[in-house]
């Protein structure tokens, strides 16, 4: 593996650091398919410069790459991008864009362990591709919102039928975005928030 | 035009309580191999490392140590999560996982554990959210 000279290592630019009284952070996953935006909601909401982190997959893919009978085993290398977001000096919130592709599901393992929850990023120029995904996280009990990326080209449906369409249950926010705006993809962020707010104040009220 | 038809999945199994350490050598096929490091705190409480667990340098880099964990020292002056780590270092996960594991048992760097999804989610943490949310 190659392994830059600790000289050559730069480290988060000065204004990148966290306090001191950083106590913890939690992480948020935004999940679709490939070009649907998940890099650009990272980039468009986080204080630092989206940054990129990777895993190898040899054996750990087992199920997921089609090998059998190679003699080789096949190292790929699988890289997902993320963002920050300061909440208070004590909390961080970290938000992976992650890609649908079943082949990367086994990174999903230790990410989505612990996350708070998920965004669901569909285009409807292709909202077959989401359908896994949404699919993976009933399995594991994920919660999920499904923000609708809006390109200008898309199919335009109603909420109502695309929340038929996506056989979401009615308490599932559906809302629509631009993910280059800030504002839009804050939006979405607080929309799960506030739903995972909901699902906490229904949990203590059973 | 009518939009693709999904079916919804119900859940396998019930939800994945906080991660215990005693979950932790039982190989299900569930749990994946990046799972099986573990680190030992200060209180000796065995937890694992997350991407998101916070890392901060408690000394400076020792002139045995090498090259990798100088730099990963180096960076932590200030905490950073194991997910900007691997970032800056350009090292895999697993890697930056197995340097830690080792400079935590040579107490030379601090985990602050992660916030994890409780069964019962913490209400005043998801406020804190959103209160935080509202002034980006």
């Amino acid at each position: 593996m190659d392994f830059k000279s600790s000289d050559t290592i730069t480290g988060p630019r000065t204004e990148d650091h966290l306090p001191h009284t950083a106590q913890a952070a939690a992480k948020i996953v935004i999940v679709g398919g490939f070009g649907v935006g998940k890099t650009t909601m990272v980039g468009s909401v986080s204080e630092i410069r989206p940054l990129t982190t990777e895993e190898t997959m040899t054996q750990a893919g087992i199920g997921v790459d089609d090998n059998f009978g190679s003699k080789s085993k096949t190292a790929t290398t699988v890289a997902m991008d993320f963002g920050r977001i300061s909440i208070t000096d004590q909390l961080v919130l970290y938000l992976f864009g992650t890609p649908g592709q079943e082949r990367f599901w086994f990174l999903w393992n230790g990410l989505f362990e612990g996350a708070l929850g998920a965004v669901v990023l569909v285009d409807t120029r292709r909202l077959e591709v989401s359908f896994d995904v949404m699919g993976r996280l009933e399995e594991r009990n994920v919660p999920f919102v499904v923000a609708v990326n809006d390109f200008p080209d898309a199919p335009r449906y109603a909420i109502e039928e695309l929340r038929q369409a996506l056989d979401l249950a009615e308490e599932i926010p559906i809302i629509r975005c631009d993910a280059r705006r800030r504002a839009s993809s804050r939006d979405v962020l607080m929309t799960l928030m506030s739903f995972l707010h909901s699902l906490a104040m229904s949990g203590a009220s059973a | 035009m009518t939009p693709p038809q999904r079916q919804r999945r119900q859940p396998k199994h019930e939800p994945s309580p906080p991660f215990h350490e005693d979950d932790l050598p039982s190989v299900t096929g569930e749990r994946p191999p990046e799972r099986l490091y573990i680190l030992t705190g200060e209180d000796g409480e065995r937890a694992p490392i997350d991407l998101v667990t916070l890392i901060v340098a408690r000394a400076d880099p020792p002139p045995s140590a090498a090259p990798e964990q100088s730099a990963l020292i180096r960076i932590c002056q200030a905490p950073l999560s194991v997910a900007e780590i691997s970032a800056y270092l350009n090292l895999p996960i697993s890697v930056v996982t197995v340097l830690l594991t080792e400079l935590l048992t040579a107490e030379l760097v601090q985990a602050r554990a992660p916030v994890v999804r409780q069964a019962r989610a913490d209400r005043s943490l998801l406020e804190a959210v959103m209160h935080g949310l509202q002034k980006l």
